[in-house]
C-alpha cells in the first residue's frame, strides 16, 4: 500500500467486510462513463476533487442509490448495496446513506425541528420521539434556538449545518457530501470549515466530502481522490498529493509547475511539450526516494517559487535548469506576484513584487529562468505504472 | 415625460421601442375598437343579471323549499365529485406526471378529452356505460343492485366525469414541477414514495391542489348537460340549480334569475380566491 504511486489502491475485499466502503464500479450513460474502483475506511474522510464534468455527482449519486451501477458493486460494511452481476440494488430509500446535497435541499415547508426529525420519522418512530431526536442533533450542531425556523430564515451557513443534522438524524452508515461549502460566500466558508471537519471527525462510519476547492479537500481530507474524466488519476493523502500531483489538473489546483517527459539514461528529461530539464537522481532527492523506473515515463515538479527569473541570461551559475521565456501574465497573490512565462518549457514563477518593479516586467518583456536540479521533483509518471 | 425618458434612457433599447411607438401603453384604433367590443359583449350579460335580477322579491325566492333543495342537492353533489375527484385525480396526475410507458401521451389525450366535449355528449356516453342496459351499467345492476342514472349518486357521477380533468390538468401541472430535489433528498432520508407523495410532493403542491380542487368543484357546480341526460331532472334528488334555472325559466322567470344570481354570486367568489394565480399577469396557470 505504501510504495509509489498506483492509479488505485485496490483492496482486498476479506479485510474490510463489516468495516468501511468498498467501491468497483462502472457507470455508463450516453457520452459519459465512470469508472472507480477504491475504498473508504471507517471513521476516514476521503475528500474526492475533480474538474466539472469528471463523474463526482454521479459517484455520489450512484453511492446514494439514486442511480445504479452498470457493472461493478458498491458494498458498506460488509453489506451489498449494489450488485450488477445479480442484479441487487438497495434503493435510496433504504440505504443507510446520508447524503448533503450542494444547495442542502432543506423542506421548505417544514420547520428546523421537523426537517432533522424527517428521517426518524421514516425509520417509523412516533412524533414525539423523533422531535426529540432531532433536538438532540440540533443541539449537537448548536442549532438548538432555530428549531422553530423555516429553511426560508436561515443564513447559508445555517442551513448548512442543519441540512448535516437532517443527514446525521438518520444514523446513516456512510455519509455523502456534495461541495458542502459552495453556497456558502467566503467568510462564512472560513468560519464554517473547521467545524464541519469536527462534526465529520466524530462521524463513526466513512465520508465522502466532493468538492473542486483544493484547500477545502486539504483541510477536511484524510485522503484525497481525484478524478478525471470518470477515472481516478490519483490517490493519496493531502501531503502527497500536493508534493506529486499526477495530472495537470491536479498541478494547477496545487499551484505546481507540472512537466511530463522521458527521462533518457543521461539524466535528462526530454519533455513532451518541449524542452529539457535536469533533475537531481532520484538517490540524491530527500524527499520521497523512489526506486521507480529511471528512464521511464517521468513526471517533474517544480514549485513557482523555486524558479528564479532574470532579465539578463544568469551566467557562472550552477544552475542546471536555464532557459529563455517571455512574460505574458502578472498577478498579485497576497505577498507576492506570480508571473506566467511562456517558453519551453513554459512556467509559473513566484516572485516578490518589488522585484516585478526592480526588474520592469511587464507582459511581454523577455526573461531567463533558471531551477536548480535540486529543485526538480522527479517521480515516475502512474499513468505508465502498471 | 422627462421621468419618463430617464427612467428609459437606463435601458438604451427601450428607447429604441419608445420612438418606436411600441413602449406607448395605448394601441392604436384597429385593436382598441375589437378589444372594447369584446368588453361589452363579457361583461353586459352579467350588467343584465344584475339590473334585472328581482332584488325585493329575494329572500323570499331562494327561501322556497323547491329552491332550498336545488342548492342543498348542488352543493353536495359538487363536493362529492370534488371528494371523488381528489382521491382517484391526484394519483392520476401523479402517474402522467412521474411515470413513463407507452401510450402515456394517449392516455393523458384521452383522460383530458372530457374538457372539450361537449357535456351532453358525456352524459350519453355515460348513459350507455353505466346505465341499466351500459356496458359496466348492467353488471353493476344484476351483480350488486347498484343503479346510478337517475339517481343523486347519478349527478355526482356526472359531475366528476366533467369536472375531473380540471384537477387532473392543474395537479398534474404542479407535479411536474415541483421540485425533484426535494424529494430525491426525502429518499435518502428514508422516505418511500408513498411517504414523499405525502410528506413532500402534495404539501408543495398545496396552492395548485386548492386551485384544482376549487376549479373543480366550480365545474361541478355548473354542470347541466351531463347531468340532465344522465341523471334527468327529478325535483327531490336529481335537479341542481343550473336545472333548477333551467326548469323555472318557464313558468318562473323570476326565481331562474334569482338561482343565476347565487351562481354567479359564487363564481365571482371562486375568482377572487384564485386571483393570485389567475389574475396575475403572466403567471403560469
Amino acid at each position: 500500500m505504501t510504495s509509489g504511486y498506483p492509479a488505485g489502491q485496490p483492496a482486498l475485499a476479506a479485510d474490510r467486510a463489516g468495516s468501511g466502503l468498498l467501491v468497483t464500479a462502472a457507470v455508463r450513460r450516453e457520452g459519459f462513463a465512470l469508472n472507480v474502483d477504491f475504498a473508504v475506511a471507517a471513521g476516514e474522510v476521503l475528500g474526492v476533487l475533480g474538474p466539472n464534468g469528471a463523474g463526482k455527482t454521479t459517484l455520489l449519486r450512484v453511492l446514494a442509490g439514486l442511480a445504479s451501477v452498470s457493472a461493478g458493486t458498491i458494498e458498506l460494511d460488509g453489506q451489498l448495496l449494489d450488485d450488477a452481476p445479480s442484479g441487487e440494488f438497495v434503493p435510496a430509500d433504504r440505504r443507510p446513506v446520508g447524503l448533503l446535497f450542494q444547495n442542502y435541499r432543506l423542506f421548505p415547508h417544514l420547520s428546523v425541528r421537523d426537517n432533522v426529525a424527517f428521517a426518524p420519522r421514516c425509520q417509523g418512530m412516533s412524533r414525539r420521539d423523533a422531535r426529540l431526536r432531532a433536538d438532540g442533533w440540533l443541539a449537537r450542531l448548536g442549532l438548538a434556538e432555530l428549531a422553530g425556523r423555516r429553511p426560508a430564515q436561515l443564513s447559508g451557513g445555517q442551513a448548512q449545518r442543519v441540512a448535516l443534522a437532517r443527514a446525521l438524524a438518520a444514523e446513516p452508515g456512510l455519509l455523502l457530501l456534495d461541495e458542502p461549502m459552495s453556497a456558502l460566500d467566503a467568510r462564512t466558508r472560513l468560519e464554517i470549515r473547521a467545524e464541519l471537519r469536527r462534526h465529520l471527525s466524530e462521524f463513526a462510519g466513512p465520508t465522502l466530502i466532493v468538492t473542486h476547492d483544493p484547500l477545502e479537500a486539504m483541510v477536511m481530507a484524510d485522503r484525497l481522490l481525484v478524478l478525471e474524466d470518470g477515472l481516478i488519476v490519483q490517490q493519496g493523502t493531502p501531503a502527497e498529493v500536493a508534493r506529486r500531483p499526477a495530472t495537470h489538473y491536479v498541478a494547477r489546483l496545487v499551484g505546481l509547475n507540472l512537466y511530463a517527459g522521458l527521462r533518457s539514461g543521461s539524466g535528462e528529461i526530454a519533455l513532451d511539450d518541449g524542452g529539457r530539464l535536469t533533475a537531481a537522481g532520484y538517490g540524491e532527492q530527500a524527499a520521497g526516494a523512489d526506486a521507480g523506473d529511471v528512464t521511464g515515463r517521468v513526471l517533474a515538479a517544480v514549485r513557482p517559487s523555486a524558479i528564479s527569473l532574470h532579465t539578463t541570461a544568469p551566467s557562472h551559475s550552477s544552475t542546471r535548469n536555464i532557459w529563455p521565456g517571455t512574460v505574458i501574465g502578472l498577478e498579485l497573490l497576497a505577498d507576492r506576484v506570480r508571473v506566467q512565462v511562456a517558453g519551453s518549457p513554459p512556467a509559473l514563477v513566484d516572485i516578490t513584487p518589488d522585484a516585478v518593479a526592480e526588474l520592469a516586467l511587464s507582459e511581454g518583456t523577455p526573461v531567463w529562468l533558471a531551477a536548480k536540479a535540486t529543485e526538480v521533483d522527479l517521480y515516475a509518471d502512474p499513468k505508465y505504472v502498471a | 415625460m422627462s421621468d419618463r425618458r430617464s427612467a428609459s434612457n437606463r435601458l438604451p433599447h427601450d428607447r429604441g421601442a419608445e420612438r418606436a411607438g411600441l413602449a406607448n401603453n395605448r394601441g392604436p384604433a384597429l385593436i382598441l375598437v375589437p378589444a372594447a367590443i369584446a368588453i361589452a359583449f363579457l361583461v353586459v350579460p352579467l350588467i343584465a343579471v344584475l339590473v334585472r335580477a328581482p332584488w325585493r322579491g329575494m329572500g323570499r325566492l331562494l327561501s322556497d323549499t323547491a329552491v332550498l333543495t336545488a342548492l342543498r342537492l348542488s352543493l353536495e353533489c359538487a363536493s362529492g365529485a370534488t371528494i371523488i375527484s381528489l382521491l382517484l385525480g391526484v394519483p392520476l396526475a401523479w402517474v402522467l406526471a412521474r411515470t413513463s410507458f407507452p401510450g402515456l401521451g394517449l392516455l393523458r389525450a384521452l383522460v383530458t378529452l372530457p374538457l372539450i366535449l361537449p357535456p351532453v355528449v358525456g352524459g350519453l356516453a355515460l348513459l350507455l356505460a353505466f346505465g341499466r342496459n351500459g356496458i359496466l351499467g348492467r353488471y353493476l345492476d344484476s351483480w350488486f343492485g347498484v343503479t346510478l342514472p337517475f339517481t343523486t349518486a347519478g349527478v355526482i357521477v356526472a359531475e366528476t366525469f366533467v369536472a375531473m380533468p380540471f384537477l387532473i390538468v392543474t395537479v398534474e401541472g404542479a407535479i411536474r414541477s415541483a421540485d425533484r430535489g426535494l424529494e430525491e433528498a426525502a429518499a435518502t432520508l428514508g422516505a418511500s414514495r408513498l411517504v414523499i407523495l405525502g410528506r413532500i410532493t402534495l404539501p408543495l403542491i398545496g396552492p395548485s391542489l386548492l386551485a384544482g380542487s376549487v376549479l373543480c368543484w366550480a365545474r361541478a357546480l355548473g354542470e347541466f348537460g351531463a347531468t340532465i341526460i344522465f341523471a334527468g331532472n327529478n325535483p327531490s334528488t336529481t335537479r341542481t340549480m343550473p336545472l333548477a334555472i333551467y326548469n323555472a325559466l318557464e313558468m318562473a322567470p323570476q326565481a331562474a334569475i334569482a338561482l343565476s344570481l347565487v351562481l354567479l354570486f359564487v363564481a365571482v367568489i371562486v375568482l377572487l380566491g384564485l386571483r393570485d394565480r389567475w389574475l396575475r399577469v403572466g403567471s403560469a396557470p
